[in-house]
């Protein structure tokens, strides 16, 4: 079974981010980095990836003749996506341990951050087999 | 190292010779995780001076032979960087020594499944493990099987294989009453493979492996090693009756097509025909398992040339057995269906609500998609509706979900 577990932020927890200390994000550096190692270590690692900020994000709506209609501007409270991984792994139990694990990356003054983390199952094109 | 994909002219004859050749060396050094790895490379060897120099006139014991020297120069390795005594690599000098046998017990092949499909394993490993060793597949077809990168299937199987060096169960032949023990688990991970690959086969995926035909040919192989276990054929029945519907449960646009509306023409009459013979024999031995017993339904299934010949009455009384033989949720599930073809979908929902507050369906969107169909045989729409949608909200396969939110549609519509 597949999962994806992503991270997700408001404007201000951006920002926060940004004013980390270097020892902190070094810290928060080093957390991610031994996070995904470890995923893989265990056999259940598909893929990860980390996104451009809130300020690089557009909202793209098709126009009268299919054009782009490009918004930038959102309200302070829209949750974004930071990033995320996808892992394979024996049942959502699985899953959510791991999410609690990504949960303690470590914030300001190396204090885990426990910030939310979404758990997803990700749908397959295969059927049930019913059998 | 790189793996190589076993394409023409040695494909078939390498696939085969994989497991008998591990099998042969693990035996021999006891040691199932670094054999695996010395196979590999004699295989990749066998790749590379093979077609120059053509296919040796006994390839198993060329195979075997390679495979013991790269175990025995691993293990001078080791011994030097370790710098050990002087009687360890005596040892080594004697396996050295050892003359290669020509001849192979079949029991090796046999003995290397037991050990893949290991009860210290989860399933997805035991699966990853037997597809590799026995099974002959590279990680990398593996890893393309179940959508996953090649790095994650070889830690995968890596782990495994440290777990089984870890549990301390000795590569050895099992005895009578361990194979007895054992067996359920090797039987459990074919079952697994073939309903992995069934389920996956719908539409065009051609990019896939088709793990389905492996499981029915790995189970083909364990009925030969055990050619007088009924349950091993009877799962092998399970898997060619089930496998023989295949071309006619899905449509061109990779919908589902239930049992009941499928083409029948479209169905493998040869497959249903050996599925019947082997299921014939199996239950004339007179012990009758959960394999047999879904083998036999689904030729009950098979048999009927149009749905409304269906033997609902002669299905119904193969669940209750079933249910008593090998209890669980499903079979419940399966057996409410039967009894609401026999008795009406009242007596059908009856029966679902013995698993209403059961632990192992919550939130498991067939009862919900079991209930909408029983619902909607009994003329109450509405609810019908409801339980379509929640169970495709709940199910985790697209084509599931596009079937459930079809069937919601078309009663929403009436």
């Amino acid at each position: 079974m597949k999962y994806i577990l992503m991270m997700t932020g408001k404007q201000s927890d951006f920002e926060g981010y940004a004013r980390l200390s270097k020892e902190d994000l070094q810290a928060n550096v080093a957390f991610m980095r031994a996070f995904s190692q470890d995923l893989k270590d265990c056999g259940v690692f598909v893929s990860t990836e980390g996104f451009g900020w809130p300020s690089e994000a557009r909202l793209v709506r098709a126009g009268k003749n299919g054009e782009p209609v490009i918004n930038g501007i959102f309200p302070e409270s829209k949750e974004f996506l930071a990033g995320y991984w996808i892992i394979d792994v024996e049942g959502p139990e699985q899953a959510y341990g791991f999410a609690a694990r990504a949960s303690q990356a470590p914030a300001a003054g190396g204090m885990p951050a426990n910030m939310p983390i979404e758990v997803r199952p990700i749908l397959t094109g295969r059927a049930d087999s019913g059998l | 190292m790189a793996e190589h994909s076993y394409d023409a002219p040695f494909e078939h004859l390498l696939r085969e010779l994989a497991p008998q050749v591990l099998g042969a060396v693990a035996r021999r050094f006891r040691d199932f995780s670094s054999a695996e790895d010395a196979v590999q490379e004699a295989m990749i060897a066998a790749f590379s001076q093979w077609p120059k120099e053509g296919v040796p006139e006994n390839p198993r014991g060329w195979l075997i032979q390679v495979a013991c020297r790269r175990m025995t120069d691993q293990m001078r390795s080791e011994i030097a960087r370790r710098e050990r005594e002087t009687a360890v690599a005596a040892e080594a000098e004697t396996l050295a020594s050892l003359e290669i046998e020509a001849d192979m017990d079949p029991d090796d092949t046999l003995n290397l499944l037991f050990m893949c499909c290991h009860p210290a394993l989860t399933p997805s490993s035991a699966i990853a493990l037997t597809l590799r060793a026995v099974g002959g597949l590279t990680t990398a077809e593996i890893a393309n099987a179940f959508l996953v990168p090649e790095a994650t299937m070889a830690q995968r199987i890596s782990r495994a294989k440290q777990t089984i060096k870890a549990s301390g169960v000795p590569f050895g032949l099992p005895s009578q009453t361990e194979r007895i023990e054992r067996l359920p688990a090797v039987l459990h991970v074919l079952y697994l493979i073939f309903s992995e690959g069934y389920a996956s086969s719908i539409g065009s995926h051609l990019q896939r492996l088709d793990l389905a035909r492996e499981a029915i040919r790995l189970t083909r192989n364990t009925k030969t090693l055990l050619p007088d276990n009924a349950e091993v054929a009877g799962l092998l029945a399970l898997m060619l009756l089930t496998d023989a519907r295949r071309a006619a449960r899905s449509g061109p646009a990779e919908e589902l097509i239930p049992l009941d509306k499928q083409d029948r023409s479209l169905w493998d009459r040869a497959e249903i025909s050996e599925g019947i013979e082997l299921l014939t024999a199996a239950l004339a031995k007179g012990s009758v398992g959960m394999y047999q017993l879904q083998a036999a339904i689904a030729a009950v299934h098979d048999e009927a040339a149009r749905v409304e010949g269906t033997d609902w009455p002669q299905i119904l009384a193969l669940y209750e057995l079933l249910k008593r033989v090998a209890p669980s949720p499903m079979v419940t599930l399966n057996h409410a269906i039967a009894a609401a073809m026999v008795h009406g979908p009242a007596q059908g929902l009856k029966l679902l609500g013995a698993l209403d507050n059961d632990p192992r369906m919550a939130g498991h969107y067939r009862l919900d998609a079991v209930r909408a169909h029983l619902l909607e045989k009994t003329g109450d729409y509405e609810a019908a509706i409801k339980h379509y949608r929640t169970a495709a909200a709940c199910t985790t396969s697209i084509p599931e979900r596009n079937y459930l939110i079809t069937q919601a549609a078309r009663l929403a519509g009436d």
